[in-house]
C-alpha cells in the first residue's frame, strides 16, 4: 500500500514531506484536506494529526504528524539516509543543527511574511500587515547574514554535502522567490546561489509544480 | 577522554535541555559560563561557536555545535550504548519516528505556549525589571490548555510521549516545565492528571533533581 500524505500541496509543511518522498522515489498518494472548509479540524483528520494541522502521514498502521519528523522517517525507510548522515556522529549533528536553524530562524521569520503576503489577501480577503512583514524581513536578514557566512565556507549548510537541512528550506524559499520580497536575497550571493541549487533538484522541481498547481486551483 | 563543554548558564532553559541529556547518559561535562552583562555572547569567540550569539554552544574535541535539540541528539547518540540507555530508539524505525514526532511537538506546539508564560511571569520581572504582560500570558494559557488536552489523551494511552518508554521527547520538556511550575500557572496541570503524573515522574528523576537546584531566576 502506498504511503499517504494528508494536506494541500501548497502548504510548506506538506511540501517538505512530499520532497522527501520524491527524493527517495517511494510511491505515495496525496490526499486533499480542504482547509477552506475546516476539514483539518474534522474528527477524521484530528485522529491523524491531533493538533488539527497539516500534514498528517500514514504508512500502513503507522500514523505520524510534524513534517520534519515525517521527513526523517521517509528518508530512513526509503534509502535516503545519506541526507541525514546518521552513520556519522559529527555529520549527523551538523544536519540536526541546521535543521533546527531552518525551523527556529528561517521558517519562523518567513512564516508570518508568507501568511501576510499570500494567505491574507488570497484566502482571507484581507490586507497585508506591512508592519509584520517589515519586522520579519529584518529578522530574516539577520539570519541570512549567518547563512551567507556559513555558505561562504561550505557548499551546503551541514558541510560539503547536501542534506535534509538544505532541502527543508525549499518550501518557504519558493514562496520568497515568487513573492514581492525576492530581492532580499540579492545582498547574499552565496545564499542566492545555494537556493538556486536546491530549487534545481528534480525532486524540488516536481513538488514546486505541485505547489503552483494547487495555488492556481484556488 | 576530556569532559565535553557546554557554554552557557545552568539556569537557562535551553542549556538545561542539553545538561539533562548529559546527566541521563552519565557523561562528564563542564559548564562554561557566558557573561551576558559583558556581552560575551556577542564576542567573536562565542559567535564562532554559535553564530546567532545564543546559548548553549557545545564542544567535544573538534566537534562544535549549537541548537540545544541538535546538541542533545549528538550527546544521546554518542553516549547511549556505553550508558545502556536508548533515548532516541534509532535502531527501530517506528519508535524513532515517535520520538521525533513528540520532540517536534515540544518545539512546535508546547514550547510556543509555555515559553511566553515563563518569560512574562519569571524572566522579564526577575532579570529585566519588566512587568508581566498579562494579555500575552492569558493568550498562551488558552493555547496551553488545548495542547494539554492532546497530551492528556496521549498519556492516557502510553506511559510516556513516544510510547511506553522514556525518550528524549519527554526529557526535552523538562526545562520549560520546571519553570512553569514556578509560576501561578502550575495549577493548570491539576486539570490534567495523566500529564501531572508524567511530569512528576520526570521531575523526580535524579538528573532533573540535580539540575533543578541550579535553575531559578
Amino acid at each position: 500500500m502506498a504511503m499517504k500524505v494528508y494536506g494541500p500541496a501548497a502548504s510548506t509543511n506538506v511540501a517538505r514531506v512530499l520532497v522527501c518522498l520524491e527524493e527517495v522515489g517511494l510511491d505515495y498518494e496525496l490526499v486533499p484536506v480542504d482547509m477552506t472548509k475546516g476539514e483539518h479540524k474534522s474528527p477524521a483528520h484530528v485522529s491523524r494529526n491531533p493538533f488539527g494541522q497539516v500534514p498528517a502521514f500514514q504508512d500502513g498502521d503507522l500514523i505520524l504528524s510534524e513534517s520534519r519528523a515525517i521527513s526523517k522517517y521517509i528518508l530512513r525507510k526509503g534509502g535516503g539516509s545519506h541526507l541525514l548522515r546518521e552513520g556519522n556522529l559529527s555529520e549527523a549533528a551538523m544536519v540536526d543543527v541546521w535543521l533546527e536553524v531552518e525551523s527556529g530562524q528561517f521558517d519562523s521569520a518567513m512564516s508570518p511574511i508568507v501568511f501576510q503576503c499570500f494567505v491574507v489577501p488570497m484566502f482571507m480577503g484581507g490586507t497585508t500587515d506591512m508592519k509584520v512583514v517589515e519586522e520579519n524581513l529584518e529578522k530574516l536578514k539577520k539570519s541570512l547574514e549567518v547563512y551567507e557566512a556559513r555558505l561562504s565556507r561550505f557548499k551546503y549548510l551541514a558541510g560539503d554535502f547536501v542534506s535534509l537541512a538544505d532541502i527543508s528550506h525549499f518550501p518557504m524559499a519558493h514562496y520568497l522567490l515568487v513573492g514581492p520580497h525576492a530581492s532580499v536575497i540579492d545582498a547574499y550571493p552565496h545564499v542566492k546561489a545555494w537556493i538556486a541549487d536546491i530549487m534545481s533538484r528534480p525532486s524540488v522541481k516536481k513538488v514546486t509544480e505541485l505547489m503552483e498547481a494547487a495555488i492556481r486551483m484556488n | 577522554m576530556a569532559p565535553v563543554k557546554v557554554f552557557g548558564l545552568k539556569m537557562s532553559t535551553n542549556v538545561a535541555r542539553v545538561l539533562v541529556c548529559l546527566e541521563e547518559v552519565g557523561a562528564e561535562y563542564e559548564v562554561v559560563d557566558i557573561d551576558f552583562q559583558a556581552k560575551e555572547h556577542k564576542s567573536p569567540q562565542h559567535l564562532a561557536r554559535n553564530p546567532f550569539g545564543q546559548i548553549p554552544a557545545f564542544q567535544d574535541g573538534d566537534v562544535v555545535l549549537f541548537e540545544s535539540r541538535a546538541i542533545s541528539r549528538y550527546v544521546l547518540r554518542k553516549y547511549s550504548k556505553s550508558a545502556g540507555v536508548d533515548l532516541l530508539r534509532e535502531d527501530n524505525l517506528e519508535e524513532a519516528a515517535a520520538v521525533d514526532v513528540w520532540t517536534e511537538v515540544e518545539a512546535q506546539q508546547y514550547n510556543p505556549a509555555v515559553a511566553p508564560i515563563v518569560y512574562e511571569c519569571l524572566i522579564h520581572p526577575a532579570m529585566f525589571g519588566v512587568p508581566t504582560n498579562q494579555k500575552v500570558v492569558d493568550e498562551c494559557v488558552e493555547k496551553l490548555r488545548k495542547v494539554l488536552d492532546v497530551y492528556e489523551a496521549r498519556l492516557s494511552r502510553h506511559s510516556y510521549l513516544a510510547g511506553d518508554f522514556l525518550s528524549f521527547a519527554d526529557l526535552s520538556h523538562f526545562p520549560y516545565t520546571h519553570y512553569l511550575m514556578a509560576t501561578p500557572y502550575a495549577s493548570l496541570f491539576d486539570s490534567y492528571p495523566r500529564v501531572k503524573a508524567w511530569w512528576q515522574g520526570l521531575a523526580s528523576r535524579p538528573s532533573a533533581k540535580k539540575l533543578s537546584a541550579d535553575m531559578s531566576f
